[in-house]
């Protein structure tokens, strides 16, 4: 089997056009995650047990089960229930809830690795909870967030493949539709590896470099 | 629900060769690990350099582009795989690349006089690494490999797209022929959930034990 050039940039506009989809479907799913993260690491350390229990049992289950599973079920079951979402929408939303489940334990620990020494001066200068948070806790605890929460963004671009299974046309299913209709396998997979490459090793090496610089400002502790 | 209950036997079969595909590509993905985690210290730069990028190209690219890459281009280029074989090969490579990161830091995390004490006591490689630094460090590795087998329990559901009868393809097959979608996707995420908790409690089983020992030998140690 040889590499043929003219296949190869045959089936590049195509890609380019799923690539698109990719980026969307990453972005607006991890705008999603960080949201519905943020929401249920709020209801994980509500100071009611049921509350906080039912959370953690539903996060739980949600990552314990294949992320493709959800998506199946998100896109076949809804319609069945009366919500109609185009496949690309059924796709961000899995995507989102399933990534929520991690980003939480991401937002939570951000929040708890506060040290209880902070709370207690934010009380003892009679800040409203408002002004604790806002003064207080949430600038000590995000920037520790920001490289895992980089991180899982990239795992998110990984992942949007498996949109391809509920056929949103994205840069794999891009690839494999061509793939399949032409019978020419070698230069389409090979190119969709080399994308992913592309994008994501530059991208891993920024959030290392964030990781460093956020390490740095907080004194190393974290 | 009666209409799925008769397609239980092959839910059974399906569960089976979920865990099969889990449990084999665990054991390719556990020996990988330590064989390109260790390789990052070795004296021989060209090692160093296989083990980087291996690391880079299976984290960076897409679990499911491996898969389908393995079962479409391997053959064209004379390498035929049975599907069950390239799922358990891509999984294994896939899980094995972050694995290996594991042991890598793990390794790293043994305080630095510890390595010296190794030198000091003219240590062989072999020796230093054996006696020295993995008894050690691999108690601290032991929590993140229990993620990782979950994200391999979940990745096996992507190999039924390329046609492997796991859990997932199963709970197609009874989508299709029944036309239902909320039981059979509902009850394979339980079977899921089930599996990754039995997987969690044992990991949990493990850390404990070895953490137990380990408290003892220590204080004998004072």
């Amino acid at each position: 089997m040889n590499w043929s050039w003219q296949v190869a940039f045959d089936v590049l506009p195509q890609m380019l056009q799923g690539l698109v989809i990719t980026i969307e479907a990453t972005f607006i799913g991890a705008i999603l995650a960080y949201a519905l993260g943020l929401v249920l690491a709020i209801l994980r350390m509500s100071k009611s047990r049921i509350v906080s229990l039912t959370t953690y049992w539903v996060s739980e289950f949600i990552r314990r089960t294949p992320l493709l599973v959800q998506l199946y079920f998100l896109f076949y079951v809804l319609p069945d229930l009366g919500l109609f979402l185009s496949p690309l929408a059924a796709g961000i939303l899995g995507l989102g809830l399933h990534f929520s489940t991690y980003t939480s334990e991401v937002f939570r620990a951000g929040i708890e690795n506060v040290p209880t020494g902070q709370w207690e001066a934010a009380k003892s200068l009679n800040y409203k909870p408002y002004q604790t948070m806002r003064y207080v806790i949430l600038p000590q605890a995000i920037p520790p967030m920001i490289p895992p929460l980089a991180n899982y963004l990239i795992t998110m671009f990984k992942e949007t493949p498996l949109l391809s299974a509920i056929t949103v046309v994205e840069l794999f299913n891009a690839a494999n539709i061509y793939s399949n209709s032409h019978y020419k396998y070698l230069e389409p997979m090979t190119l969709v590896g080399a994308f992913f490459l592309i994008v994501s090793i530059p991208s891993a090496y920024i959030a290392m470099r964030l990781e460093k610089k956020y390490q740095r400002r907080s004194g190393g502790s974290v | 629900m009666d209409q799925v209950l008769e397609y239980s036997p092959i839910l059974i079969e399906g569960t089976i060769t979920t865990i099969e595909l889990t449990v084999a590509s665990a054991i390719v993905a556990l020996i990988l690990s330590f064989v390109v985690g260790l390789s990052r210290f070795s004296r021989f730069a060209a090692i160093r350099i296989a083990a980087i990028v291996y690391l880079e190209f299976f984290r960076g690219t897409s679990a499911i582009v491996q898969m389908f890459f393995m079962f479409y281009v391997l053959p064209l280029l004379g390498v035929h795989l049975a599907p069950l074989l390239a799922g358990i090969i891509a999984c294994g490579f896939n899980l094995g690349s972050y694995g290996s990161e594991v042991v890598r830091g793990a390794v790293q995390s043994v305080p630095r006089a510890q390595h010296e004490a190794a030198i000091a006591l003219n240590y062989t490689t072999y020796q230093k690494f054996r006696y020295v630094l993995l008894p050690q460090a691999i108690p601290v590795m032991i929590p993140t490999f229990g993620n990782l087998l979950i994200e391999l329990l979940k990745l096996t559901a992507v190999a039924s797209l390329i046609t492997i009868s796991d859990l997932t393809f199963m709970a197609q097959i009874i989508r299709v022929q029944t036309a239902l979608t909320l039981e059979p996707f509902l009850i394979i995420m339980v079977i899921y959930f089930l599996i990754a908790s039995c997987l969690v409690g044992i990991v949990d089983f493990i850390a404990k034990k070895i953490n137990k020992g380990r408290n003892i030998t220590v204080r004998k140690g004072i």
